[in-house]
């Protein structure tokens, strides 16, 4: 039976699936139409009525994101009927919105602006009353502001059906509807996990980051300030796209530059502790798996999980690896290491980290991130944020000349850099656990099968002759969700998974640029990827700086010094979830 | 460690599901007068659903309060024929008299405002019920010395 279906589009033929929703062929015919409320892979919902078409022999305009194409179908997309409709929408949408466009965070960036502007929105010919509902500044990565919300709901779909959380969802009723979280209480205290996606598929400036860069800036200009800067492996691949780049540019070096023009005085990369990572949780999870121990080990660097697991499955918190993030060990190493070997005051160095992520500007909030009343980590910057304090000095990329990273906590293995996608911390870990079991190298680097944008993706790697490693890796709390459910129901082939709070892993974190659809994700991990085949070290353990750092001070992994600044706890949490 | 009325009423829908969602959140509001979040986060772990997902619910329909009731409870009709005989302004005055809004309960506890939709005594509209006694054709200042005579009345007792 065929499955292919001609419908007349704007006069023209075009191909479509059966049973597929309108706005699918559109986009494969490159017809675009403009969305608000639209999520590519989640079931359509209609809300926004920016989408409507014009079928022939329908009374009214259909919204193309939820109307199934039919043989023979004739539909206008720009008809001045259709042009007049989504215009009157969006005069409508703009009644009761703040009018602060300028001095909003989301300006340049806003979808409700570029369509107003699309659609030749030129006066207020409808004016509604205002909402006041105040902001909520209650939580350490998001700021919550209703009066500029839409109603569109992605928010609301993307914490529920993506990341299983569920911190908000629509309340009250008509023209009083808000988008809030339960009984209104703060973000903080809610179950958000504060992975910042729902900032990135936020059409208007109703949610943001908490922004940092203001501290940041301030310890730039305090002269007794040590401010040493970090970068996490996803930034350089994606920053380019803020700077009109081509997805998928890496441009570390010149962002190194960028740093050092903003007066940051040591640049070093997350990629370094990466490795270090790799060296602390491989050695863990060689311990586990001979010595027996909680399995399986899943990984602890992406902090949106780690409080997943902490409010929604406290009985699993025995299988979260101890290792800290690769931000945290950074900022550990920095204020001990690097502050004794340098001879400065921890007190007086002002640790920043650059993520594209915002849950890290939650970690760093965490118990045990630090000792002595000192942090590890002051700051966290998002990928955005960074760009923001680029383009605020004046600085040009594409005319700054590129410059490696600081000694010795910007040399990093390729393996570090593949942090960055999801997949490449169980590849990272299988490259140096394979060392460390059978002490010989792999000759094959490659594991195709943890690579990709799949939301799980499952592996048996034979290690030894007795010895074979079931390994998972899930991207989005939901993928991570399904994995717990089977473990629970007594599924016991699998020794090490990696799980990652945003699918596809930090290269679509909530701290990356906007707009990123899956062609932005898929170049950053290509990008990633590429770096890896191209470069010389490709394993942590081989990482010379990772050994120095090991014989002069931390002795050896999972030593008593690694367990002291390296590794952590996890505590049953209560939310309201 | 939930609320004891709550897990009384959860027991006796065994395996709910969300259909089920609405008829138990009535019967909890019934018998404890309204809404509290442990009766909400409850409600939600039996049913295995977010409590967001139940806020939301419960506050899309007027029916549902989320704070005790006071000791005098104040329920303003805005039913049709009370709105045209001028209901809105009554509410705006019995807000403005307790210092809180439709759905809240004054801090001493003892009054609360809820709006009804119709209470079915159109003839006496604009009509207010406190403690289900009905006053009729209320003028915006009668409320002052109507809500002073139930405060008095509280006193005396």
């Amino acid at each position: 039976m065929s499955t292919s279906i001609t419908i007349n589009v704007n006069g023209r033929d075009i191909e479509a699936r059966k049973g597929e929703m309108i706005i699918k062929a559109l986009e494969r015919d490159g017809i675009h139409v403009p969305t608000l409320c639209y999520m590519k892979d989640l079931a359509p919902t209609g809300a926004c009525r920016m989408c409507v078409v014009e079928i022939e022999g329908q009374r009214t305009l259909a919204p193309s994101c939820a109307f199934p194409v039919a043989e023979g179908m004739v539909i206008q997309t720009h008809s001045p009927r259709v042009k007049m409709a989504r215009k009157t929408i969006i005069e409508l949408l703009l009644a009761d919105h703040p009018d602060d466009c300028l001095y909003c965070e989301r300006s340049g960036q806003c979808q409700l602006q570029t369509l107003a502007i699309e659609y030749d929105v030129r006066q207020r010919r409808v004016m509604g009353s205002k909402s006041h509902c105040g902001m909520d500044f209650s939580s350490p990565s998001l700021v919550r502001d209703p009066d500029k919300c839409i109603l569109c709901g992605k928010c609301v779909r993307i914490c529920e059906e993506v990341q299983h959380v569920s911190a908000i969802d629509f309340t009250k009723r008509g023209s009083e509807s808000l988008i809030s979280t339960t009984f209104d209480q703060g973000l903080n205290i809610s179950s958000c996990i504060n992975c910042g996606q729902c900032i990135t598929v936020c059409p208007t400036g109703a949610l943001r980051e908490k922004r940092s860069i203001r501290e940041v800036a301030e310890a730039l200009n305090d002269p007794e300030m040590t401010v040493v800067v970090q970068h996490a492996p996803a930034v350089s691949v994606a920053l380019g796209e803020e700077f009109g780049m081509k997805q998928g540019t890496d441009v570390v070096g010149v962002m190194h530059t960028a740093f050092r023009r903003l007066g940051f005085d040591n640049v070093f990369s997350t990629s370094f502790t990466a490795d270090l990572t790799i060296m602390e949780e491989a050695t863990e999870l060689v311990q586990r798996v001979t010595g027996g121990g909680a399995l399986p080990m899943f990984t602890s660097c992406s902090p949106g999980w780690v409080k997943f697991v902490e409010q929604y499955h406290p009985d699993f918190l025995k299988n979260i690896s101890t290792c800290k993030s690769p931000q945290q060990m950074m900022g550990a190493v920095i204020k001990t290491y690097f502050a004794e070997k340098n001879k400065i005051d921890p007190a007086k160095i002002f640790s920043v980290s650059v993520m594209p992520c915002t849950a890290k500007k939650f970690e760093i909030t965490r118990p045990g991130m630090g000792r002595d009343g000192v942090r590890d980590v002051d700051a966290v910057l998002t990928t955005r944020e960074l760009a923001k304090m680029i383009r605020a000095a004046g600085l040009d990329l594409s005319k700054l000349e590129p410059t490696p990273a600081d000694t010795p906590f910007g040399n990093r293995s390729t393996a570090g850099k593949l942090f960055g996608a999801s997949g490449g911390v169980m590849e990272a870990a299988l490259r140096t656990g394979y060392f460390l079991i059978t002490g010989n190298e792999l000759e094959d680097l490659k594991f195709e099968a943890v690579r990709g944008l799949d939301g799980i993706k499952e592996a048996k790697i034979p290690i030894t002759d007795d010895l074979t490693i079931g390994v998972a890796v899930a991207s989005s709390l939901a993928n991570a969700q399904t994995l717990i459910e089977q473990i629970r129901n007594g599924r016991d082939d699998l020794h090490f998974i990696e799980v990652m709070t945003c699918p596809g892993g930090c290269v679509n974190g909530g701290g990356q640029p906007f707009y990123q659809d899956e062609d932005a994700v898929r170049n950053r991990m290509g990008a990633l990827y590429k770096i890896d085949m191209e470069g010389d070290i490709r394993c942590s353990h081989q990482n010379p700086a990772i050994q120095e750092l090991y014989a002069e001070y931390l002795g050896e992994p999972c030593g008593h010094k690694s367990h002291e600044i390296l590794h952590t706890h996890y505590t049953k949490r209560e939310t309201t979830i | 460690m939930f609320p004891k009325g709550v897990q009384g009423i959860l027991d006796r829908y065994p395996n709910a599901g969300r259909d089920q969602l609405i008829p138990i959140l009535q019967e909890v509001q019934d018998s404890m007068g309204y809404l509290s979040k442990g009766a909400v986060v409850a409600i939600g772990k039996a049913l295995n659903l977010p409590a967001s997902k139940i806020y939301g619910v419960a506050t899309f329909y007027n029916q549902f309060r989320f704070e005790p009731l006071g000791k005098n409870h104040v329920q303003v009709c805005r039913g049709t024929a009370c709105h045209v005989k001028g209901s809105g302004t009554v509410l705006e005055a019995m807000e403005k008299e307790l210092g809180i809004e439709a759905g809240q309960t004054s801090r001493d506890g003892n009054f609360s405002i809820e709006v009804v939709a119709c209470i079915g005594a159109c003839g006496l509209a604009p009509v207010i019920a406190i403690n289900g006694e009905f006053h009729a054709k209320v003028t915006t200042d009668q409320i002052s010395g109507l809500l002073a005579e139930y405060r008095e009345t509280e006193e005396q007792a």
